[in-house]
């Protein structure tokens, strides 16, 4: 079953921290997702830019609205996502437990649709 | 006439006796539960439209599998198409050319793992109890419903919706790795408890279908003990069940009243209950993992004992109370472990450590802390804040036995 890691993090966290510990930081998504891939159960994944670039777009009665900024305004923002091929959920879980997304966010799993 | 009866009779047996392996068999690799069920139900529908003509067969349990696993592919041919529906016939087809053997009993036993995934963390802790008692034991859910004093509209949706997480959300049907057993089987365990818990609190026994929820939570607790053996906390869980269950006759009198333990007429234990209880507490304690349930087992085997041989066992008790606190700091721990105190004639003591837990908002609606309470006060001679108390705690009851003792008590309070 194909399931989307979805990456919640407070993403001034990161802005913030000295480099050589973002160095460390982004070195452990490295890791991670060469984990996955040498695992034979990464689909895809990617960083999404902050919520500062992020446009939202809505249709309401005809007329589409384009306004700046995110959907919601969180603590914790959508930050990015990996997609795996896994057996089942405790697989997805047991993958997403070992995201570094979970010491300074959260990781939100769910199973993609099947039609 | 006397076909459709024996017919009638076997299925119903088949039903008690393997009602959860089959669902679980049944579901095992499409994770299908609600599938399984409709499946299962046509097939109990089957035979006892064919098997009045035909005779029962010799291996109920395969009949009704094949039969249920053609519903199960018709099922999915009528409901869905698309890739995931062909994964799924292919997995049920495959399933087809390897029949179960009508001559062999058995059908492999998947029942724990059904538990596992019901009770699996991805689903609401408050309806995994409601989830094994109708996937594992077969009951539906207005029976359910009544038990847990929920609407059964509102029951029967919540549980639709577990079982379509566990389809749709991939939760596996299996026996977690040993790193991570303990906790899972501490999710398996808490809804067992959570059965039971429903069954005893009618300790009247007036409410059939709360009394039968006691006997399907010892029914499940063995089935784990039986499944997975030398698991110290579903044996000790066990040993609390039986240890409660025995005193069951004991709670009320013969007029109905509610009877404190302190107060129980011993004979009415049923002694060979207890012995099994012990026996099972004993085995666990070789397992050299203490934890929750065999604490409160062991609490309930300090009772008797005192009880049986009028032997003080007070300080041995504070201790276990204290052992259960350190590991859930339950506010409802420190209410009992407050009471045993009082019993070493130290009420002052007593009252002082249920001031410290009385910080807790739930504890207002909670009727043990205010029964407590009053008793404690009543110790000390605090008899106006004692009356009080029984007030509250005589509001909060729902049972009308325990109500009535509650007044008796605060009655007898001095002017």
């Amino acid at each position: 079953m194909k399931y989307l890691l979805m990456i919640y993090a407070d993403e001034k966290g990161y802005a913030s921290l000295p480099p050589a510990e973002a160095k460390r930081g982004m070195e452990a998504y490295i890791a991670y997702t060469e984990a996955l891939k040498n695992a034979g159960v990464h689909v895809g994944g990617d960083r999404l830019q902050p919520t500062s670039t992020a446009t939202t777009v809505r249709t309401t009665n005809g007329k589409t609205q384009v306004l700046n900024g995110p959907y919601s305004e969180t603590k914790e923002q959508f930050g990015g996502y990996y997609m795996i091929d896994v057996p089942d959920l405790d697989a997805a879980l047991a993958w997403a437990a070992r995201c570094p997304a979970t010491h300074h966010g959260v990781v939100e799993v769910r199973p993609l649709w099947v039609s | 006439m006397g076909e459709l009866t024996d017919a009638r009779a076997t299925a119903d047996a088949v039903a008690r006796r393997s009602y959860g392996k089959l669902v679980a068999f049944l579901a095992a690799r499409t994770r299908d539960v609600a599938g399984a069920e409709d499946a299962l139900s046509d097939a109990f529908a089957s035979a006892l439209a064919e098997w009045p003509a035909n005779g029962s067969p010799a291996n109920p349990e395969a009949w009704l599998l094949t039969v249920a696993r053609r519903k199960m592919i018709d099922g999915s041919r009528r409901r869905r198409t698309g890739d995931a529906v062909a994964d799924q016939l292919l997995i049920l087809m495959d399933e087809l050319d390897d029949p179960v053997d009508e001559k062999a009993a058995a059908i492999p036993d998947n029942r724990l793992a059904l538990m596992f995934a019901c009770a699996h963390p991805a689903i609401d802790a408050g309806i995994r109890a409601p989830l094994i008692l109708q996937a594992v034991m077969g009951l539906d859910a207005a029976t359910i419903a009544s038990a847990f004093l929920m609407a059964p509209a509102a029951m029967g949706q919540r549980l639709v919706r577990a079982k379509k997480k566990i389809r749709d959300a991939g939760i596996p049907f299996r026996i977690p790795e040993r790193e991570e057993l303990s906790e899972r089987l501490d999710a398996v365990l808490e809804a067992i408890y959570a059965v039971f818990a429903e069954g005893w609190a009618d300790a009247a026994g007036t409410d059939v279908a709360r009394r039968d929820l006691a006997e399907e939570g010892i029914f499940l607790g063995r089935l784990v003990t039986e499944l997975l053996p030398g698991e110290p906390e579903a044996l000790g869980l066990v040993a609390l069940m039986l240890h409660a269950e025995a005193r069951r006759r004991a709670r009320r009198d013969s007029r109905g009243e509610y009877v404190p333990l302190a107060e129980q007429d011993t004979s009415l234990w049923d002694m060979a209950m207890i012995d099994q209880a012990e026996a099972l507490l004993h085995e666990a304690s070789r397992g050299g993992a203490i934890g929750r349930y065999q604490l409160e087992a062991a609490l309930q085997s300090a009772h008797v004992h005192r009880r049986l041989t009028n032997a003080a066992n007070w300080a041995h008790v504070v201790q276990l109370y204290d052992a259960l606190f350190a590991m859930s700091a339950s506010p409802v721990v420190a209410i009992n472990r407050a009471l045993a105190v009082a019993e070493m004639r130290e009420p002052e003591a007593a009252l002082a450590a249920l001031d410290e837990v009385a910080a807790d908002s739930r504890l207002v609606e909670y009727q043990p802390y205010w029964a407590a309470r009053a008793a404690l006060l009543t110790k000390t001679g605090a008899h106006a804040e004692a009356r009080r108390a029984y007030d509250v705690a005589i509001g909060l009851e729902r049972d009308d036995a325990v109500r009535r003792f509650l007044q008796q008590r605060q009655s007898a309070l001095p002017a």
